[in-house]
């Protein structure tokens, strides 16, 4: 805030009052947003389960405990790690190249976002017995690595699009200058890409190891009985042991976790933020030699098997009737169905109007908020720390939480609390994308449109979101796939049939024998994929090439 | 949305001035609006309101898993008067666990859903009032496990081990639960961690029920050393492992009801489950509902209790939750007639023992068959 409140008042209809005014807006949302719905909550679970007794003590230094918080800060890493080992080269492909498709395949790698993990489980259990995983010496079911496989495939679309969509905008100068100089291909890149890119990797990093930390069905299911995570144990010690105090302790030595990596990870965009030059231009070129046509199909084909092998199963699997194949499970969805409140359909009608909430709101705030983290200042630092923990934050933890706040006002079982919650959850999204975008933008360009005259709202729109844009629809796609997919937090809150997701639909379809029941649980998981693909599909085309839209 | 740059380079700063007042008021009544919406708890102060909305509105909290047909709840508002609004959240484990952390302010009047394997927490919560419904008098007293009728039997299900019948070792189907531990059986049995499982916790107290405290651990031994696949949950026994779907066991953990399940959800229908039930595994389940302590409708809770104990609701149970009645004079669908399996002589292991051993005894399972 520092540097705004710096800028020199204008002789302007804009008077220091009013100026003072919209500052205040602009901070005091987004901090409302997060006291209200993360921070009362968290504050009043602790508050409520804590016992202080030397119990809690104990349960942290149990070698168990140790144990299980060096599996789940280790898996984090090592699926952070291989997901940007995979995803760069596929999102260097696709900010670099223009070609029939690019849009379909950047659309295909959100969908494993919205997947409910009970459906991504049986997809990769099936990809395994095609490929002849799930037995013998090469026995991938219950292992580290089906987890980590899993993981990557969830989390891919962060690296493409987020950091493939700011690559896009770099400029080429420097590199081009670079490689004028004589600098190698690879030595361009060590030495003047990747610092540039730096920021926004750092910021997407946190995403996938926030999602990775807090993963609950696919470590169980993937990863077998013996693997707990924090998240796992949590839930065991509150719902199993009946043990709120050991389960608080945990959960807030994950928030501390949590929130120091968000700072760290914040630091290292701040600090790496004035490396990168964009020019909003579009960078994209035609495939039009043989070297380039080979490293494309060699990018597609990593993308055709990390991501396309799973769909592909799932989608098998929803064709699969009887012994043979047909849309009988498509076109039984939109009937009633014993087992469910509403049929199937209508939970998908409910998702995408909570999906549409709460990427609405997480882009409302979040444009606001990113104001706010890029200009510095104590409460832009605890702004960007702070919004970040709710992605890593246990779904026991937060539904807990409101169940315990929002009895206050007797709202526990509004239908807002959904949207809310995925609104919190889609924010770390939509801030991961627009911040380093943001930052990459020169302060005295805000300056000086400032001392011409304009409003700081002026400002924004002429300076700041013609660069902006496109990474807030990214922002707002991610929040709309993450409110589609969301479970744990959701299964949680109570609930009647109108806030009934097609997420808890699939969990209660596959919750008895039956082959409708499992057809359909599979063919619903292909709906709400191909739902997500068509949205990031028209948000592509809507954005056009070069045209700033939003 | 779509403004070129030229459009927003005009002078139209009246409008965005407008605009960004409207952005910034929605962005508040989204973030705040929650503690001031519409459906903020009626004004207590005002007995009109009061009255009506206790009079009239009942709230019923279950766990996931319930259902019933359409048109059944409305069937106790025509008679009584008195809307139902049924609410779910979470598992039976996560619905006590969320209604103790709430006591005094409890998120329903009734509950539903609480079984024999959480009763003696709920119990011990001081979650329930006492009411003894008239209807009880059809209900079988074994199935009556708390004297001071907190709570009230609503239904029963058994958690049985099933097997693929086409797909049997030579020696056919197991006759009883020791022979499980054979290897032949063994080699080919799926069944759930007890911490994360509810039919996987009910299946080790068959053990339990069975070997005694001396004799489980072997038996687990036995089945480990015979090759026993363990999964997280139910799903991922019967959908993952389970030759149902697709997986190669022929034996899993799961409900008696389970071949009715396979016949009323098939597709193409068919006219024989393909799969049998090992009787002598059975351990029992009995749902119970309870009027949670704190609501302002005692009497419409009670007319709910007795509702969720009448011919309406209880015949509706069977084929949308797949348990049984626990009204005894309340006839079974004929999917449960012609498919289902009555399981005489069900295992069972008092709430008492089962709350005052459950760390325990999960924590040696694991030791023993994880580690």
């Amino acid at each position: 805030m520092s540097t705004s409140v710096g800028v020199p008042a204008p002789a302007t209809p804009w008077a220091s009052s009013r100026r003072l005014a919209w500052l205040t807006i602009r901070a005091a949302v987004p901090v409302a947003f997060l006291g209200v719905l993360f921070v009362w909550p968290l504050f009043e679970v602790f508050r409520r389960t804590l016992d202080g007794s030397d119990d809690s003590l104990e349960l942290l230094g149990r070698p168990s405990t140790l144990r299980i918080f060096r599996f789940t800060v280790g898996q984090a890493l090592a699926s952070t790690l291989l997901t940007f080992l995979i995803g760069l080269p596929i999102a260097h492909g696709l900010a670099r190249y223009r070609f029939f498709g690019r849009s379909a395949v950047r659309a295909m790698v959100v969908v494993p976002f919205v997947l409910p993990t009970l459906v991504v489980a049986a997809a990769f259990q099936s990809l395994f017995g095609v490929l002849g995983l799930a037995s013998g010496r090469w026995d991938l079911d219950q292992s580290l690595l089906a987890v980590l496989m899993a993981h990557v495939f969830f989390n891919i679309a962060v690296v493409v699009r987020v950091v493939g969509g700011f690559w896009t905008g770099l400029s080429r100068r420097t590199v081009e200058a670079a490689r004028v100089l004589g600098a190698s291909r690879s030595r361009a890149f060590r030495e003047v890409t990747l610092p540039q890119l730096l920021p926004v990797i750092a910021g997407a990093a946190l995403v996938v190891f926030l999602f990775s930390v807090t993963s609950f069905g696919l470590i169980l299911i993937l990863g077998g009985p013996t693997r707990a995570t924090v998240e796992t144990e949590i839930y065991r010690q509150a719902v199993n042991r009946l043990d709120f105090n050991a389960a608080a302790v945990l959960a807030l030595v994950q928030l501390g976790v949590v929130l120091v990596l968000s700072a760290f990870a914040g630091k290292l965009q701040r600090r790496f933020a004035g490396a990168s030059q964009r020019d909003g231009a579009n960078h994209a070129r035609p495939v039009d030699t043989r070297s380039r046509r080979v490293h494309l199909v060699g990018v597609l084909g990593l993308a055709a098997v990390v991501v396309g092998g799973p769909l592909a199963a799932l989608i098998e699997r929803s064709l699969r009737v009887g012994d043979g194949y047909g849309l009988a499970n498509f076109t039984g969805l939109t009937d009633e169905i014993r087992l469910l409140p509403i049929s199937p359909m209508e939970a998908l009608g409910n998702s995408l109007k909570f999906a549409l909430a709460a990427a609405l709101v997480a882009s409302l705030v979040g444009m606001l908020a990113s104001r706010v983290i890029v200009s510095g200042g104590w409460l832009g630092r605890l702004l960007e720390a702070a919004a970040f923990v709710p992605l890593g934050t246990s779904a026991v933890t937060l539904g807990l939480g409101y169940l315990l706040a929002f009895a206050a006002f007797d709202l526990r079982r509004s239908v807002w609390l959904v949207p809310a919650a995925h609104a919190v959850i889609g924010l770390p999204f939509v801030l991961g994308a627009v911040v380093p975008v943001l930052r990459s933008i020169d302060e005295t360009q805000r300056h000086a449109a400032a001392i011409l005259g304009a409003s700081p709202w002026r400002v924004w729109w002429e300076v700041d979101r013609p660069v902006a844009s496109r990474a807030m629809v990214t922002g707002a796609g991610f929040a709309v796939a993450v409110s589609i997919g969301e479970f744990g937090a959701t299964s949680f809150l109570s609930r009647g049939a109108d806030s009934f997701t097609a997420p808890l639909a699939i969990f209660r379809l596959l919750s008895q024998p039956g082959d409708v029941l499992r057809g359909q649980s599979m063919a619903l998981s292909v709906v709400i994929g191909l739902v997500v693909a068509v949205v990031a599909l028209l948000l592509e085309f809507r954005r056009g090439d070069g045209v700033s839209v939003l | 949305m779509t403004l070129s740059k030229n459009l927003s380079t005009a002078s139209s700063s009246p409008l965005l001035k407008v605009r960004s007042i409207l952005v910034a008021c929605l962005v508040m009544a989204a973030a705040c609006g929650s503690t001031s919406g519409p459906e903020a708890a009626p004004d207590a102060s005002d007995p009109e309101t009061a009255a009506s909305s206790t009079g009239t509105a009942l709230t019923l909290l279950t766990h996931d898993s319930f259902a019933v047909s359409e048109g059944t709840l409305e069937a106790f508002t025509e008679e009584s008067g008195i809307e139902v609004e049924q609410i779910a959240g979470g598992d039976a484990g996560e619905l006590v666990a969320k209604a103790i952390l709430t006591k005094g302010q409890p998120e329903g009047d009734v509950l539903f859903g609480i079984d024999n394997t959480f009763l003696q927490r709920g119990l011990d919560g001081d979650i329930f009032a006492p009411y003894e419904s008239p209807t009880l008098e059809s209900v079988p007293d074994e199935f009556e496990l708390d004297a001071e009728h907190r709570v009230t039997p609503i239904d029963v299900g058994d958690v049985c081990v099933n097997w693929w019948t086409d797909s049997l070792p030579e020696e056919g189907p197991p006759e009883t639960l020791a022979d499980l531990a054979k290897p032949e059986y063994a080699s080919t049995f799926v069944t759930q961690n007890p911490e994360t499982s509810s039919p996987g916790f009910a299946f080790l107290l068959a053990t339990i029920d069975e070997f005694g405290e001396d004799g489980w651990e072997q038996f687990w031994t036995d089945l480990r050393d015979g090759g026993m696949t363990v999964t997280a949950g139910w799903n991922d026994a019967y959908y993952g492992d389970f030759i149902a779907g697709g997986g190669d066991s022929a034996l899993v953990t799961s409900y008696a009801s389970s071949p009715v399940a396979e016949v009323v959800f098939a597709d193409p229908p068919v006219d024989a489950a393909p799969t049998g039930v090992l009787t002598d595994s059975c351990f029992r389940q009995i749902e119970f509902a309870g009027i949670l302590e704190g609501t302002e409708n005692v009497d419409g809770a009670q007319l709910l209790i007795d509702f969720l104990l009448s011919d309406t609701f209880q015949s509706d149970i069977p084929l949308n939750m797949f348990v049984e009645p626990a009204n005894a004079d309340v006839a079974l669908p004929e999917a449960f007639t012609d498919h289902g399996i009555t399981i005489d002589n069900p295992r069972t292991l008092t709430p008492e023992e089962i709350e005052a051993n459950r760390s325990d005894w999960t924590d040696r399972w694991v030791e023993i068959v994880l580690r």
